[in-house]
């Protein structure tokens, strides 16, 4: 684990609120805030998944089907009962925790290839769902006329205010996430990860701890959902599919799944590369992102977080004389 | 029954490489679409003769399977479940990308092996196509049988998957065995997407979904059995056309994710399977 300090998270905090003030002035990159507060949806998914997998060793390929089912519940609701949007975002995690705990509740007792393909599946189905309840969901054209968010009058109507909103709940799961990992249950997870047979013999209740992280992964996904249709005022099945749960694969695996660190740079790196960087390759997007996919799990697998420890590392052989075998 | 064929088809290519080297290929619906693209354009574009693009749309695929186990999966030094499926999924996306590159988006038609005519057999009209798809399923079989049971590199190959470090000890190249398991997986894939593209049409994207329907014919079958495999992909062509016919078509897809999710749910091991050598397994 890559422990970043005090200093650094308070830079980070510093970095965060002025950022925006920074992009607003350069007009060339105006924009960036649109696709920082993407990140800052995105991140919280990456948080919980990085817990679920860096730390708990448990893959997910369904986390868009978490993540849409926060999203269509806050549309549904908001759009067709017209219900306070943040008590929808509430029902939404509600919801999301129950058919987490049902489907997470067997898929957990899987292993490696087998929980990866039942994800797989469960994300697909309820992708085909979103696509085919057309009464409920509006089927493959989407809903729009989603309500923006608001509180006690004040609304977050710009994007610096919704970015200022994403990010202060990012900030916050992030310090109740970084007190899990230094938990009793972050410690109970590590074990997992290390080995099962032995977490079990140490008297760790194995598929309790697995569940529960599962299930808060997906409620962190359901409330990114849930302001990404506030944000953009419009949802399809499209965003929900199988390519965006291997995008998020790609940000925790890119970022380094092994830290909270990682899964933000991850988050934050792909939305940018996505949106920006790589506009040019339209759709072969995925051919590049493969591409990158595959290097860094050769090369460096404990993800980009790792490499200034891995310079440090080579960087220090090279200073002492290499005839001492000392190792 | 033919639907039921392709996913046996891909079923088989999984437990292969499942077999010699317990992983779970993601990108095995990959090898189908490239199958069926690389004989579109041989038959169609370069206008070469059926009997003679069929093997050499296997070859071309074949060392596609060749290229896939030399740049992803060898070079990862600390293989784990988790890196390996990554490293999968991080090779179809490359796959299914070229793809898109070199085909575009737009489905593609190959003439039917021997013309569109319906057949009729027993008082049923079916395609000649579909009676050559499970033509071409019969000689997987056999050839299969053969390669595994007669000859010594099958011999071999069948040594790695029972262990690998006896079979290392008594001087079997496990290296080049993993390669061929890679290879042959992928040229049967390469039938497959050759034997779907006249009825089904082919296109960049359908590698996923063609992916989980055969493995849920692995798993209804039994990870690692061949016989499983064939009886799990024909089961669950029946199941999905049944289920489209008498439920609901537009959730044909679903069927076969449904029931693989509770088939793992339930009994993991399969039908065909054992859940003692299940639990054997490292992965």
């Amino acid at each position: 684990m890559f422990r970043i300090g005090r200093r650094s998270r308070i830079f980070f905090v510093c970095a965060l609120l002025i950022a925006p003030w920074i992009i607003q002035v350069i007009p060339t990159i105006s924009h960036y805030l649109d696709v920082l507060v993407f990140a800052g949806i995105y991140t919280l998914i990456t948080i919980g998944l990085s817990l679920l997998m860096g730390y708990a060793g448990q893959i997910s390929l369904g986390h868009a089907a978490f993540f849409g089912i926060g999203a269509y519940i806050s549309g549904i609701l908001t759009v067709q009962y017209e219900w306070n949007p943040w008590f929808c975002m509430l029902v939404g995690v509600v919801v999301t925790v129950l058919v987490a705990f049902l489907i997470g509740t067997p898929a957990l007792k899987l292993k490696g290839h087998y929980l990866a393909m039942a994800t797989l599946a469960f994300g697909i189905v309820v992708f085909i769902f979103f696509n085919e309840e057309v009464a409920v969901t509006g089927g493959p054209d989407g809903m729009g006329g989603i309500p923006g968010l608001s509180i006690w009058g004040y609304s977050f109507d710009t994007e610096l205010k919704y970015y200022y909103l994403v990010w202060g709940i990012v900030a916050a799961v992030f310090l109740f996430s970084v007190n899990l990992v230094h938990s009793r249950l972050g410690r109970a997870l590590r074990a997992i990860h290390t080995s099962e047979i032995g977490a079990n013999a140490m008297g760790v209740n194995v598929s309790v701890y697995k569940i529960q992280i599962f299930v808060y992964s997906a409620a962190l996904a359901s409330i990114a959902g849930s302001l990404y249709a506030h944000y953009i005022n419009f949802i399809s099945p499209g965003t929900f599919d199988l390519s965006f749960s291997v995008k998020l694969l790609i940000m925790i695996v890119i970022g380094g799944m092994y830290s909270i660190w990682g899964a933000i740079l991850g988050a934050v790196l792909i939305s940018f590369l996505s949106f920006e960087w790589l506009e040019m390759f339209k759709e072969y997007e995925i051919l590049v992102f493969g591409l990158i996919l595959l290097f860094v799990t050769i090369f460096l697998p404990d993800g980009i977080i790792s490499l200034p420890k891995k310079l440090r590392g080579i960087m220090g052989k090279s200073k002492k004389p290499s005839g001492q075998k000392r190792d | 029954m033919t639907v039921g064929s392709i996913y046996a088809m891909i079923a088989v290519g999984f437990n292969i490489i499942y077999n010699v080297t317990e992983i779970i290929n993601l990108a095995q619906g990959e090898f189908v679409v490239l199958g069926g693209l690389v004989m579109v354009f041989i038959r169609v574009t370069l206008s070469i003769p059926t009997i003679l693009a069929f093997p050499l749309t296997l070859l071309i695929v074949f060392m596609v399977g060749v290229l896939f186990d030399r740049l992803a999966i060898r070079p990862i030094k600390q293989p784990s479940v988790m890196t390996l499926i990554i490293a999968t999924i991080a090779a179809s996306m490359i796959l299914k990308g070229s793809a898109m590159f070199i085909w575009g988006k737009d489905p593609y038609d190959l003439p039917a092996f021997s013309g569109r005519t319906p057949i009729n057999f027993l008082g049923a009209f079916i395609q000649p196509q579909a009676l050559w798809i499970m033509g071409l399923l019969v000689v997987i079989v056999l050839a299969l049988t053969l390669f595994f049971e007669r000859n010594i590199m099958g011999k071999a190959m069948k040594a790695c998957a029972d262990n690998p470090d006896a079979a290392k000890l008594v001087g079997i190249n496990v290296n080049h065995m993993i390669l061929l398991s890679f290879a042959l997986s992928a040229a049967i894939g390469a039938v497959a997407g050759i034997g779907m593209t006249p009825l089904a049409l082919m296109e960049y994207d359908r590698g996923a979904m063609l992916a989980v329907k055969g493995f849920a014919a692995v798993i209804l079958g039994g990870l690692g059995s061949f016989p499983g495999a064939i009886l799990g992909g024909l089961v669950l062509g029946l199941i999905e056309s049944l289920g489209a016919g008498y439920i609901s078509s537009g959730y044909k897809d679903a069927f076969a994710l449904i029931i693989l999710l509770l088939l793992l749910f339930v009994k993991p091991s399969g039908l065909l399977g054992n859940a003692t050598v299940a639990k054997l397994k490292k992965f």
